[in-house]
């Protein structure tokens, strides 16, 4: 790559199947691996750190404990009484997209939440849960909703359809942060990286002014440390304001 | 199914995949977004399995992780109340022990009082009858002194004449040298002192 002066950025999000040809016949990708590991760590840390059930907290049992009353006090600051219902929810789609964003950070792993159809998919479960439970619990007067209060009659065919636009991006808007958000961060790594092994091929000083972009690197990673986190923490708390809409009477 | 589609794709996608499946094979380069490659069913698998996945992780952190979190920190809440509890009952038990001690001190103290006062008064009231008693038989004493003063007084002064006669005639014997008669020296004398006791 590096000889022809091509840059592969998008190579990284490519998908293949893995386990040989059991993966090839169940069509399972690396995405998909990297979906199980993540699961996993989740559990681990869950159930290795709660094993003791400790009074007074150990290190993992402390991190286990922080993240549940991070995430429950979140829901429930934010939806309500209700939120207890949507803690699990949310609970899972916070550590689903913070384990995928931080183990796409290790090198040579994969980035699940770099995929739209991942992260639209998401999306479209937030959707559909609050569409659903705005239906069931306001019923028909969830569709006055799309007309705001106080607004002249006369006004009704300009808001309505904004209102309903506005809503039906909500999926849109959610997905194409997030993927959108991981992916740059992964095309500038692979960008720099790139610029180190083309500069190494250049004379003598070209190994020298390779470091600068190593030394990007290292700040992009401290940047996407902080974006990962930041991304799933903004995809949780707008699930939560979603659905405190939806439960609202 | 996964042929059929494949046959359909763009060349340059297909040679992508081809070397993509192929183990060991170097990467080719990524034509497009490999994430809008709807071409490669990886796509839309990745889509089912993430699915399953998803699933499979929520129902578990659900139905056993969660609650498993949520009932060490409910038994913590209730360990820490039930210990906060404990503690005010003891508090509680250590005023009402604390209470009891000073009463007890304060009676004490008032019954200390009364007995010394009663004490007191039974020693003033004991002085008292003993002085009545001492002054009692002092005063007898005192008349009994002054009557035998009194008798004795009488007795010398009733003795008085019988001595003066007596010096009067051993006077007059010897300024006469003769003795006198004794009851003209008893009347002469009895005189004198009758005017005596006039004067």
């Amino acid at each position: 790559m590096a000889a022809e002066h091509k840059i592969d950025a998008l190579g990284q999000f490519e998908l293949h199947p893995v386990f040989g040809e059991l993966g090839r016949a169940l069509h399972f990708s690396n995405s998909n691996l990297l979906m199980v590991i993540a699961s996993a760590l989740i559990l681990l840390l869950l159930y290795v750190g709660m094993s003791k059930r400790a009074i007074v907290p150990g290190r993992l049992q402390a991190a286990a404990e922080l993240l549940y009353d991070f995430i429950y006090n979140m829901a429930h600051d934010q939806i309500g009484h209700e939120g207890r219902r949507f803690f699990p929810l949310v609970f899972t789609l916070f550590t689903f997209i913070l384990f995928g964003n931080y183990l796409g950070l290790v090198p040579g792993s994969f980035t699940y939440t770099s995929h739209i159809a991942v992260t639209a998919a998401l999306a479209l479960l937030v959707f559909f849960v609050g569409l659903l439970t705005a239906l069931k619990v306001q019923g028909v007067k969830f569709f006055a909703h799309f007309m705001p209060e106080g607004a002249p009659v006369a006004l009704a065919p300009l808001l309505v359809p904004i209102e309903i636009l506005s809503f039906l991006s909500r999926p849109v808007s959610l997905s194409v942060r997030l993927f959108a958000n991981m992916m740059a961060g992964h095309v500038m790594f692979e960008m720099f990286a790139a610029f180190t092994i083309m500069l190494g091929g250049l004379h003598l000083i070209g190994p020298v002014l390779g470091i600068g972009p190593v030394v990007v690197n290292m700040a992009l990673m401290a940047l996407e440390l902080l974006v990962g986190g930041l991304q799933a923490y903004v995809f949780a708390i707008l699930t939560c304001i979603y659905l405190r809409e939806a439960v609202a009477h | 199914m996964t042929r059929s589609v494949l046959r359909r794709l763009p060349s340059r996608i297909l040679s992508a995949s081809g070397a993509l499946l192929a183990l060991g094979a170097p990467r080719a380069f990524a034509a497009g977004m490999p994430q809008l490659d709807f071409g490669n069913p990886l796509t839309k698998w990745q889509v089912v399995w993430g699915a399953v996945i998803f699933a499979a992780l929520y129902l578990l952190l659900s139905r056993s992780a969660l609650p498993k979190v949520a009932f060490v920190l409910a038994e913590r809440r209730g360990r820490i109340e039930a210990d906060l509890d404990a503690a005010k009952l003891m508090r509680d038990q250590a005023d009402a022990a604390i209470d009891a001690l000073r009463r007890a001190r304060h009676d004490a103290a008032a019954e200390a009082n009364a007995i010394v006062d009663k004490v007191v008064a039974e020693a003033r009231a004991q002085a008292a009858t003993r002085n009545a008693e001492m002054n009692a038989r002092l005063e007898a004493q005192i008349d009994a002194a002054e009557r035998d003063v009194a008798e004795s007084r009488a007795r010398a002064l009733a003795s008085l004449p019988a001595v003066a006669s007596d010096t009067a005639a051993a006077l007059v014997e010897r300024l006469l040298g003769h003795p006198v008669e004794q009851a003209r020296l008893s009347s002469a004398v009895d005189a004198v002192l009758a005017d005596r006791r006039a004067a």
